[in-house]
């Protein structure tokens, strides 16, 4: 008996060892990935410096001909920080961007609109029946805030809406089926719900990870969803050099 | 004889290879494994032009890719794997490369029924999501005698998105739901208990706005064989998504990398899952929260 206690005494020991072995080395895979990035973020800074202080050529002419709407993803906890999502706009005001959108998932951004239209000398609020007209205004930056009841809980107001042109049809019995549910029909749904919105051409998701966090997702199709690190870190160069790669970027829309 | 050794030497350096990949896994299970996986394999054209390949040989190259990364993947203890193989938008193409793309689909999804391919030695069971009327019928019957074939295996999920796009599949859903619903209320009536519902002038106007609920909507996605996926990645360095998943992916780390999708080996997904578990607990903090 004391021979089987002892092995299964060992046994254990040694399980114990090698899982705290295998601890060990996760631990030091990740110290060095964690070098790695850290190495890498003080290689963007420089890359930062160098880009505002206008030493690098080809970041100077931006063309802003394919940037049309341009959206914003804030982690909730920093979106708190107004002052620097007001810096933010400023900057992009500066590079010249006419429509801007800010996300955050629980809507802090929205409860914060008054504070930060304060701190912006030309802008207003996006509309969406002033879309024809202000588009042609360029001295105003459009502001869209929008938060996570717009994306999915918004496609389901719209949905009943659909349901009630459903009914009717059906009580009418005609047969309409196949022109009631359409991707332009959930659209124009969306716009009578007040989350109908143009298609951002480009997404900056400031935060610890690369995750859009619930934007409307009837909006992201096609749209290019950028990484830019940490609010508290927000750097000039870095939202250049973002905007310039996007200009280089070719879709092929599927074909 | 010459041969047998050589054959030996392969056989010996392919066990250690993946007694290595094992290992690997192993260490990795220390930290959060993702559950569920989703591919959008970007490339194929790409490889094909910068390897001079004539044109539909990059996807011969990136199924066998694919092949190996769904081993992988089911070797490391992911339960399911969704894969973006055919897009609604991709039918704009010409007809001969849309043609050659679906011969190439129904020949592998033949393959993947027989007895030694991957879906059977890991228990796969195959789904094929998206708007299966649009395929031409050869691939559409052998895409569901795959899914019927395969539905007794349970120990993991492969969901093949094909003729499928994220804002057709949330207008399916929101159609069957519609359909779901004023059959309920149709029943109810006959029933004597619907109290004229169907007519809508007497219920109250917030409950007319609430008759379809978002829980309805997301039971009819294409998707929902699956839970959200954990990690999203694309290769050949797009960091679109090309109305993929975009429902599913609210809380999804979104991972690009430059690799082409036929190149794409052991190191990427390697690097992926570590980058995953570097955001993982800040992501499920988010998922809790809402």
């Amino acid at each position: 008996m004391n021979i089987r206690e002892e092995m299964q005494k060992a046994n254990r020991l040694i399980a114990q060892i090698g899982n705290f072995g295998l601890q060990l080395v996760w631990f030091i895979l990740h110290l060095s990935v964690s070098t790695w990035y850290f190495l890498l973020e003080i290689a963007h800074a420089v890359e930062s410096y160098f880009i505002s202080s206008g030493l690098m050529k080809s970041y100077k002419a931006l063309n802003l001909g394919k940037l049309r709407y341009l959206a914003i993803v804030v982690g909730s906890e920093e979106a708190y920080q107004t002052s620097k999502v007001s810096e933010l706009l400023q900057w992009l005001e500066a590079i010249g961007v006419k429509h801007v959108c800010l996300y955050d998932m629980e809507g802090v951004l929205k409860r914060s609109k008054e504070a930060i239209l304060e701190k912006m000398s030309n802008a207003t609020v996006f509309q969406e029946a002033d879309e024809n007209d202000k588009l042609l205004d360029q001295k105003h930056m459009m502001l869209e805030f929008v938060s996570f009841s717009d994306g999915k809980e918004a496609v389901a107001k719209a949905a009943n809406l659909l349901f009630a042109k459903y009914l009717t049809s059906n009580n009418s019995s005609e047969d309409q089926e196949g022109e009631i549910f359409t991707e332009p029909h959930m659209t124009e749904a969306l716009r009578a719900v007040g989350s109908g919105g143009p298609e951002p051409d480009l997404l900056l998701v400031y935060g610890p990870a690369r995750c859009h966090q619930g934007f409307p997702a009837w909006r992201i199709r096609y749209t290019e969803i950028v990484h830019m690190g940490s609010l508290k870190s927000v750097r000039y160069g870095s939202l250049i050099k973002a905007i310039y790669k996007f200009t280089m970027v070719r879709q092929n829309y599927g074909k | 004889m010459k041969k047998d050794g050589r054959s030996r030497i392969n056989w010996i350096f392919e066990n250690f290879v993946t007694f290595l990949r094992k290992c690997t896994f192993r260490v990795l299970s220390v930290g959060p494994i993702p559950e569920h996986i989703a591919y959008i394999m970007d490339g194929n054209r790409r490889y094909a032009k910068k390897q001079n390949m004539i044109e539909g040989t990059g996807h011969r190259v990136g199924f066998l890719a694919l092949m190996s990364m769904l081993k992988y993947c089911y070797e490391m203890g992911v339960r399911y794997v969704t894969i973006y193989a055919f897009s609604i938008d991709n039918f704009k193409r010409c007809p001969e490369e849309v043609q050659s793309l679906m011969d190439l689909m129904q020949e592998k999804i033949e393959g993947l029924m027989e007895e030694e391919s991957i879906v059977n030695r890991y228990g796969v069971r195959v789904h094929f999501l998206g708007d299966l009327k649009l395929l031409s019928e050869p691939v559409r019957l052998a895409a569901e005698r795959a899914m019927v074939v395969t539905a007794n295996n349970s120990k993991a999920v492969l969901s093949i998105c094909v003729a499928y796009n994220s804002t057709n599949e949330i207008v399916h859903a929101v159609e069957k739901a519609c359909e779901e619903k004023w059959e309920e209320i149709s029943l109810l009536n006959a029933s004597g208990s619907g109290y004229g519902l169907i007519g809508l002038e007497c219920i109250e106007k917030h409950e007319r706005e609430n008759l379809i609920k978002l829980i309805d909507i997301e039971k009819h996605m294409y998707v929902s064989v699956a839970p959200d996926p954990d990690i999203l990645i694309r290769t050949s360095g797009e960091t679109r998504l090309s109305n993929f998943l975009l429902w599913q992916s609210a809380y999804c780390y979104l991972y690009s990398t430059p690799v082409l999708w036929p190149e794409i080996g052991f190191r990427h997904l390697l690097w992926a899952i570590l980058n995953f578990q570097r955001n993982h607990f800040y992501l499920e903090k988010k998922r809790k929260q809402l």
